[in-house]
């Protein structure tokens, strides 16, 4: 969040790949590590709980941004913390009404994406400056770089932690699961090993990249 | 974050008039969600039951809701089981004879409560089958109790048969260190899973000493 301010320039790729890479929510920002730790025992989690968290960031995203020049600044972060909660909420039910399995497997998840940081973050430091077409195209990218962080952990924890990937055996019946991938620490393991990694691929240190941190 | 500094404060009208716009526009798109997934979700609630319940009971074609109370039988009405009642599924086969009888047991296991639903059989006085409806137990260890073949033969044959009263079960349903089982009421634990195993058989235990003793004597009520 200590980018300048883009209000005035217009829609690039930077715009929507912002999220993605530069700035991506799991891998750089740090942000929303309930979720990333909690849910992503395997890769459909991850992935069900990324498109979720998308749509609620791209919905309040749209009318926060639709909104920015009514909305008082004395009021704004209650303001944001309601369009965020309904469309949590419209989410809840939309899951319920596709896929009760699937509902239960995300359990509360779905609720707490309410206080995701990187929602109100993006709603405070993008959608509240920006235009609607713009902050769309912002919010796609962060949603978009959220669900790959998700995949990319839910993915190698069920690969170690089950041998398997999207619920198929990769393995054999031998493979002797590395439990601790599906267990919270191993949550921990995994998300060490890819932040390195993505260090390494951004060619610089994670102590240099100029994020914030303690997030 | 690092917004100018504006000293002019908002008259207070303003700022409830943009709540009341905000939360009025928000407040329709819940209900307008509410109301359009709501089918789609008792819908769905009603797959899971059936699927939930055919499985333990095996060749059931259709299941009804029942509650259990101390006066008798009836069917629910509107969701709400009153208090002191037990609510149980009535399953049938296609031909419409009753199949056997599903219910839900839980008890608090290592992480989190275990709960399953289970099959009871007419004919046996027994429990021919248990499928697990929620639990958050360590995988690879307390997920057993759905993989480990073993322990899913204990629910073959459970024998929950009520005693000559009809006031509670004849032999209380217990969980037992792996490889001891000796009689039909016992439960073989899976070893290294024992705080799972104990919470299936106490749950199913509890459940049944609550509902059976209100629901065998009117049995005959279930069949068409």
């Amino acid at each position: 969040m200590s980018q300048p301010n883009q209000a005035d320039e217009g829609i690039t790729f930077d715009t929507f790949m912002e999220g993605v890479w530069r700035q991506n929510p799991v891998f750089v920002m740090v942000l929303g590590m309930c979720p990333v730790m909690a849910v992503t025992v395997s890769a459909i989690n991850g992935i069900a709980m990324g498109i979720a968290t998308t749509f609620v960031l791209v919905c309040s995203s749209f009318l926060i941004s639709l909104i920015r020049h009514l909305v008082p600044k004395e009021v704004r972060i209650a303001t944001y913390i309601v369009i965020i909660a309904t469309f949590v909420t419209l989410v809840d039910y939309l899951i319920q009404a596709g896929s009760l399995a699937l509902y239960e497997a995300l359990g509360a998840f779905i609720q707490l994406i309410v206080v995701n940081c990187i929602i109100l973050g993006r709603a405070e430091a993008h959608a509240s400056k920006n235009p609607p077409l713009k902050t769309v195209v912002n919010a796609l990218g962060m949603g978009i770089g959220f669900t790959i962080g998700l995949f990319a952990l839910g993915g190698t924890r069920e690969i170690l932690g089950a041998g398997k990937l999207f619920g198929i055996s990769l393995f054999g019946e031998h493979f002797q699961p590395w439990v601790v991938m599906v267990l919270p620490p191993g949550g921990f393991f995994v998300l060490g090993g890819w932040l390195l990694l993505f260090a390494l691929f951004r060619n610089k240190p994670a102590t240099e990249g100029g994020h914030t941190h303690g997030a | 974050m690092s917004e100018p500094i504006n000293n002019q404060i908002t008259p207070a009208n303003r700022l409830v008039l943009t709540m009341g716009l905000v939360a009025t526009i928000c407040g329709i798109l819940i209900v307008g969600a509410f109301e359009g997934t709501q089918k789609g979700i008792a819908e769905n609630k009603r797959i899971m039951v059936e699927r939930a319940v055919f499985k333990v009971l095996p060749g059931a074609a259709s299941v009804r809701e029942y509650v259990a109370t101390a006066e008798g039988i009836q069917p629910l009405s509107g969701g709400n089981v009153p208090q002191g009642a037990v609510k149980f599924y009535a399953a049938y086969d296609q031909a419409g004879s009753l199949k056997g009888i599903a219910a839900e047991a839980a008890s608090k296991g290592y992480a989190d409560v275990v709960r399953v639903l289970y099959g009871y059989d007419v004919n046996c006085q027994c429990i021919i089958g248990m499928g697990v409806v929620a639990m958050r137990e360590t995988p690879g260890i307390g997920d057993k109790i759905i993989t480990d073949a073993a322990f899913v033969k204990n629910f073959e044959a459970l024998d929950v048969r009520l005693n000559s009263e009809l006031s509670a079960l004849a032999n209380e349903v217990k969980t037992v260190k792996h490889g001891t089982k000796t009689n039909p009421w016992q439960i073989d634990a899976i070893a290294g899973a024992t705080i799972t195993s104990k919470a299936v058989g106490r749950g199913i235990n509890e459940s049944a000493q609550k509902l059976l003793p209100k629901l065998v004597p009117h049995i005959a009520e279930l069949k068409p």
